[in-house]
């Protein structure tokens, strides 16, 4: 189904059909699609991907799903794992920097919004990163940047193709400049490992948007979206209030990304490896192919 | 005529406008009214000197927004001889939010580029007040791209809200145009010199906002997002923008701390509106010393000094020794 329609539908369904809604799911063994309101059996879920087998939503998918779903199994080496943040502005808030933190860590049992590392897919070794959105809303600040800049630095350095997906709300507020930096940092990295002659495929899954959009996601040599992914810059809600307008439908959508020349692609997860693994056949340089 | 105040300057104003009303008085009693003018003016002095010598944060925004505050054009203008404007991004459109061009310092011939704002509400209009669209970013690309080319160094003024926020600008890629900057300006083969002389509003003043050495104007502020907008997500409601004003770091005093800037540029009392004559005298002291210090460095050292730098901001720890970079700075902030 194109996105388009599938956004009408979503439209159509979510405030909410009477009958849908009042169908009882009991936690755990069923789940609720967010795309066409029909419950699924979680298993089943899990077992696709986390992706609905009836309308091809794409449920969220954490760093650890992801990098799981792209590598081949037991290959993946996690690196950096124990990078974790200062509060260099002793931020405080409705809550305090260094909670917040707390909070996320216990939560996603992740040490910041990246995982890193290098693994095989379909037995070709790679770079690979993943962000994870339920990490302070895949915030990039001094953690993310580091961790990304080795990453490609690695990757730079061993000749290895470079695999990014993206998931973020752009840079963390809560370390100020420092993670507007990291915008800069990061696609310094991006700057050189172009030198390398290495491909790096850029994914950017739901939802992509703010600083981090605008420094090393947009930099790669492919760029891929998932379906209904919501990719920009700046927030929907500035827009409207700055230009005092309703937005389109599909605004920032990946499927508007694409009318618009910003991406090279969407492609759904369940295709996303052999995609993946179709396109490093063509970008490998010659002489190493397999 | 009424001068534009904020509220925390209201009360001098007023007091300023009582002392311009006394002058204009024709009196039979001069002596009395010498002896009020007199007065008058040694209260003016001590309210200003309570005003402005403790600004906070919040206020300092302000200032930084201040429509009278000196622009992009005022300092080449005054910093600069020769300028040749140079424009479009050879794709869709010139973008009158940013100017740029040849320019010289003293015997030095250069590239300048800057956020351009305007003067008044047609000007503002025009200049879309200071926010870039993709088209801005690319004509700034473009003209970096000259710089390294003919091996002018770069010159970049700071001054932006932010990129602008709008359909268009989505539809023609302003993530993108930014990211390309920032993958441009961290490779030149020139040297690069930023001057933050007003607003840095967040990805949309990165984008040509880092390099060699970064100067910054004493009230001017840089920030990873606009107070207000943090105060709505973080305090969820308003009239939080001068706490979060003062929990982003955003003032000069603080980004030197970080490390993030090289070099703070004092302002009058009031703000550099108040004798921009002077500002930009000590802003041309300071880019000609960058310039200098900067200009003997051979250029592929200067691009990897660029990359170290930016290497090096971030603070976090990590526990196992295997550390690459272990970042050294990270109590600098306390």
């Amino acid at each position: 189904m194109p996105i388009g329609e599938w956004f009408n539908k979503q439209k159509k369904l979510a405030p909410g059909n009477p009958n849908l809604e009042k169908r009882a799911v009991p936690d755990g063994v069923w789940e609720k699609c967010k795309g066409c309101n029909e419950p699924i059996y979680t298993k089943e879920l899990e077992k696709n991907h986390k992706v609905c087998p009836k309308c091809d939503y794409h449920f969220p998918f954490s760093a650890q799903e992801r990098v799981n779903h792209l590598t081949d199994p037991g290959t993946f080496d996690e690196l950096w794992a124990d990078l974790s943040s200062e509060d260099p502005l002793h931020f405080i808030a409705n809550k305090t920097y260094v909670d917040s933190l707390d909070i996320a860590r216990d939560k996603t049992g992740l040490n910041d919004a990246v995982i890193c590392g290098t693994g095989q897919v379909n037995g070709r070794r790679v770079a690979v990163g993943a962000m994870d959105f339920g990490f302070i809303g895949g915030s990039m600040g001094s953690v993310v940047g580091e961790k990304i800049t080795r990453l490609i630095e690695l990757a730079t350095d061993d000749r290895l193709p470079l695999i990014i997906t993206s998931s973020s709300g752009g840079a963390r507020m809560q370390e100020g400049m420092v993670s507007l930096m990291q915008m800069a940092k990061t696609s310094a990295a991006a700057a050189r490992f172009n030198k390398s002659g290495m491909p790096y495929i850029s994914i950017l899954a739901h939802p992509t948007t703010g600083g981090v959009t605008a420094s090393f996601p947009s930099l790669a040599d492919i760029i891929i979206a998932e379906p209904n992914a919501l990719i920009g810059f700046a927030g929907q809600r500035v827009i409207e209030q700055t230009i005092k307008q309703k937005l389109p439908k599909n605004f920032q959508t990946a499927e508007f990304n694409l009318t618009h020349g910003m991406i090279d692609m969407i492609v759904s997860r369940l295709e996303m490896k052999h995609t993946i693994t179709r396109l490093l056949d063509y970008l490998e340089p010659r002489g190493v192919a397999q | 005529m009424r001068r534009f105040a904020y509220d925390f300057e209201k009360p001098l104003v007023e007091l300023e406008t009582k002392l311009d009303e006394l002058k204009q008085l024709e009196s039979a009693e001069k002596q009395d009214i010498a002896f009020q003018i007199k007065y008058l003016e040694e209260q003016i002095q001590k309210l200003r000197l309570r005003t402005y010598s403790k600004l906070t944060p919040w206020q300092k925004v302000q200032l930084a927004r201040h429509p009278d505050r000196p622009r992009t054009n005022d300092y080449i203008e005054a910093i600069f001889t020769d300028f040749i404007e140079l424009h479009g991004d050879r794709i869709y459109r010139d973008d009158p939010a940013i100017i740029g061009g040849f320019a010289r310092l003293g015997d030095t011939r250069a590239m300048v580029i800057g956020h351009q704002k305007g003067r008044n509400t047609k000007e503002n209009v025009l200049r879309n007040f200071g926010m870039p669209h993709p088209e801005g970013y690319r004509k700034a690309r473009r003209l970096m791209k000259l710089a390294s080319k003919f091996q002018l160094p770069l010159i970049t003024f700071v001054d932006t809200p932010g990129a602008y926020p709008g359909i268009e600008a989505e539809e023609r890629g302003q993530a993108v145009a930014i990211a390309e900057n920032l993958l441009e300006l961290s490779a030149l083969a020139v040297p690069v010199i930023v001057a933050v002389i007003g607003e840095g509003g967040s990805g949309g003043a990165l984008a040509i906002g880092f390099g060699d050495r970064m100067i910054m104007l004493e009230n001017a502020y840089y920030s990873v997002i606009t107070p207000e907008g943090c105060a709505s997500i973080l305090w969820d409601g308003e009239g939080g923008a001068d706490r979060a004003a003062e929990a982003l770091w955003l003032t000069a005093d603080k980004l030197f701390k970080l490390g993030i800037i090289d070099t703070i540029v004092k302002e009058p009392l009031g703000g550099a509106h108040h004798a921009p004559a002077l500002v930009a005298r000590d802003l041309k002291r300071e880019l000609e010393k960058s310039l200098k210090e900067l200009g003997r460095t051979d250029p592929a050292e200067l691009v990897e000094k660029r990359y170290l730098r930016l290497r090096d901001i971030g603070f976090y720890s990590q526990e196992s020794g295997v550390a690459k970079t272990l970042n050294l700075n990270a109590l600098t902030g306390e």
